[in-house]
């Protein structure tokens, strides 16, 4: 018998701590299955950040940073100085990489760090209890914008990916979701050019990765996968943004 | 072996350079900004890594990432700089990360201004940032004791897998004397910690993250037994005219030399004076100065800063003899003329009244 679907060897037995429908276990399922494929576990080093994902060092057979609150793109940057041919990949949310680690993302970007992110965008503050994010949606309901994130007030959400394609240091950057089986191959897929880039010396790459959050939105999974499809892709349209050799494409999807 | 003259500043870099140190992350503020500038050049010489952080947030986080990759790192700044380090030091100190980080510390609070000061030494000793934690913290007094100290600094942080800090101040980091250079035997300790990739072993993780209550006490419980043994290790201090004193002054770095020249004056009047200059300021010198004191009629403690050592004095003599203070604020030194006045108050039998 021929095994055709298996557990990736970069995941650990340990199950996800996820709220159901939350779709973290996805995608850390891609970039463990990305790892696998390249072979890369023993010569891979990740970065961890603050928020739902806090834990994936217990998720991941490989060596791993904690790093603090919006700081990780800047601990890869030394991991990777210290360990120029290891592949180094830093993993984070949008409270933390477009909020409180805005700075640290945008130069590890400019600086052109041959760094691997990705950036899991579910639109909230999950792990602290649902407030809003810089990427939360006008109008949407959090537990510090209760009556709707009020434009005037709080602002626009931050579009990550356009904002970071514009430095020259940034080699590659796409914006993809999880939300259905087609999308979570798109998603692989760029996954996939994101670890190659930096294998190939090529520079920073990002992938940006829209994902539910069934629990802080109050929606029941099913419905929340719909929400993200119907609210955040309008606001946030999938493509790649950025990529090593050909100019920017700012429509369309992943290949 | 031949002597060249140094600025503070590119001492420190150097003697991190002869210490093995090949990594540097920093940000340029006054008046530390000489040591990037020498570290850009002479790691460039060595096949090290300069990187100029996007902030001092940033350059404490690579410090962070470089130090758990295995690599002997330095990062610096000046007092508004080191503030802004406090975040990442703390979890430099619960993940056990051996980084050296440089102080040269000018006016407060806020932006202050450039001039040298000693207002930082709460913040250095005391903790500085969240958590129960300390730092190693050095205070030289000279150009060549910054060279010495910082060479023991690496080998202290990889002993300890720990953060070590060198307290200087503006007036250090920007005057030249001649130092010593010379070779250095590094001996960095196998880390068999640091992330370098999972092959052949199990993975390794750098972390100050302990979510169970009962783990994050073990935790810190053993962490608490490793602070009380780099305490007990690691106390160093000077001693100048001391054995016969009957006035005591303490002070360190640049306050100790400017304390040392009024010394050399009282006892030119017959005034019988002396004083204890701390190095380590964590671990202070808690019992060599009790034991000192107990020969003096009075002590007097001078600082640049309101008084902040002026506490651990207290607390090392508790109560057995006056202690008094003199200090100067926001960048202004005190003169030899100044503490020479205050020890003659004191010699009358008054009380100095800073």
């Amino acid at each position: 018998m021929v095994k055709v679907f298996e557990r990736p060897k970069s995941l650990t037995e340990k199950p996800f701590h996820y709220c159901p429908g939350c779709t973290h276990g996805i995608i850390h399922r891609l970039v463990a299955e990305t790892i696998d494929e390249l072979g890369i576990r023993e010569t891979t080093i990740g970065v961890g950040p603050v928020g739902c994902s806090v834990f994936i060092y217990e998720y991941m057979d490989l060596d791993f940073h904690q790093a603090s609150h919006g700081r990780a793109p800047a601990v890869a940057t030394g991991v990777k100085r210290v360990h120029p041919d290891k592949t180094v990949f830093v993993y984070q949310g949008d409270g933390d990489l477009a909020a409180i680690g805005t700075a640290e993302i945008v130069h590890a970007a400019a600086r052109g760090e041959r760094i691997t992110v990705i950036f899991v965008n579910n639109a909230i503050y999950g792990m602290t209890g649902g407030q809003m994010a810089p990427t939360t949606l006008v109008g949407m309901e959090t537990t510090t914008s209760p009556f709707g994130r009020n434009k005037e007030t709080q602002g626009s959400p931050v579009r990550v990916s356009e904002m970071l394609s514009t430095l020259d240091g940034a080699a590659y950057v796409a914006r993809v979701s999880v939300h259905d089986p087609k999308h979570v191959i798109q998603a692989k897929k760029a996954i996939r050019k994101a670890f190659d880039n930096q294998m190939n010396g090529v520079g920073f790459s990002l992938v940006e990765v829209l994902s539910t959050c069934p629990t802080n939105w109050g929606l029941h999974p099913i419905e929340a996968t719909k929400w993200l499809a119907d609210n955040m892709i309008p606001y946030y349209p999938l493509g790649e943004f950025k990529v090593p050799t050909a100019p920017a494409k700012v429509e369309g999807e992943v290949e | 072996m031949a002597k060249i003259l140094m600025k503070g500043n590119e001492a420190v870099g150097e003697a991190a350079v002869m210490a093995g140190c090949r990594y540097f992350f920093g940000y340029p503020i006054t008046p530390q900004s000489e040591l990037p500038h020498y570290m850009v050049k002479r790691l460039a010489e060595v096949g090290g890594v300069f990187l100029q952080a996007e902030s001092e947030i940033g350059a404490v986080n690579m410090s962070f990432g470089a130090a758990g990759s295995g690599a002997r790192v330095m990062t610096s700044s000046s007092s508004p700089g080191i503030s802004l380090k406090q975040e990442g030091i703390s979890y430099l100190a619960g993940a056990e990360l051996p980084v050296v980080i440089v102080n040269i510390m000018r006016g407060g609070p806020g932006l202050g201004n450039i001039q040298p000061t000693q207002s930082d030494y709460f913040q250095a000793t005391k903790g500085g940032g969240h958590g129960d934690y300390n730092l190693i913290v050095l205070a030289p007094a000279s150009v060549q004791e910054i060279v010495d100290l910082t060479i023991d600094a690496f080998d202290l942080a990889d002993k300890y897998r720990n953060p070590v800090m060198i307290l200087g101040d503006g007036v250090l980091g920007q005057m030249m004397e001649p130092v010593e250079i010379r070779e250095v035997q590094v001996n960095v300790p196998e880390k068999t910690w640091a992330t370098t990739g999972a092959k052949g072993r199990k993975p390794n993780l750098i972390n100050s993250l302990y979510i169970v209550a009962e783990r994050c006490e073990e935790h810190n419980l053993r962490l608490q037994a490793k602070f009380k043994q780099m305490a007990k290790d690691n106390i160093r201090y000077e001693d100048y005219l001391a054995d016969d004193a009957e006035i005591l002054l303490v002070a360190y770095g640049t306050s100790a030399r400017i304390a040392k020249g009024a010394i050399d004056r009282a006892r030119e009047q017959g005034i019988k004076v002396g004083l204890v200059r701390p190095i380590s300021l964590w671990p202070f010198p808690y019992e060599h100065l009790a034991e000192v004191a107990q020969k003096v009629k009075s002590v007097l403690v001078v600082e640049m800063s309101a008084g902040q050592m002026i506490e651990d004095v207290r607390l090392a003599l508790n109560g057995s003899k006056p202690v008094d203070f003199y200090g100067r604020l926001g960048g202004m030194l005190p003169v030899t003329s100044e503490i020479l006045r205050e020890i003659e108050k004191l010699a009358k039998g008054g009380r100095s009244n800073g």
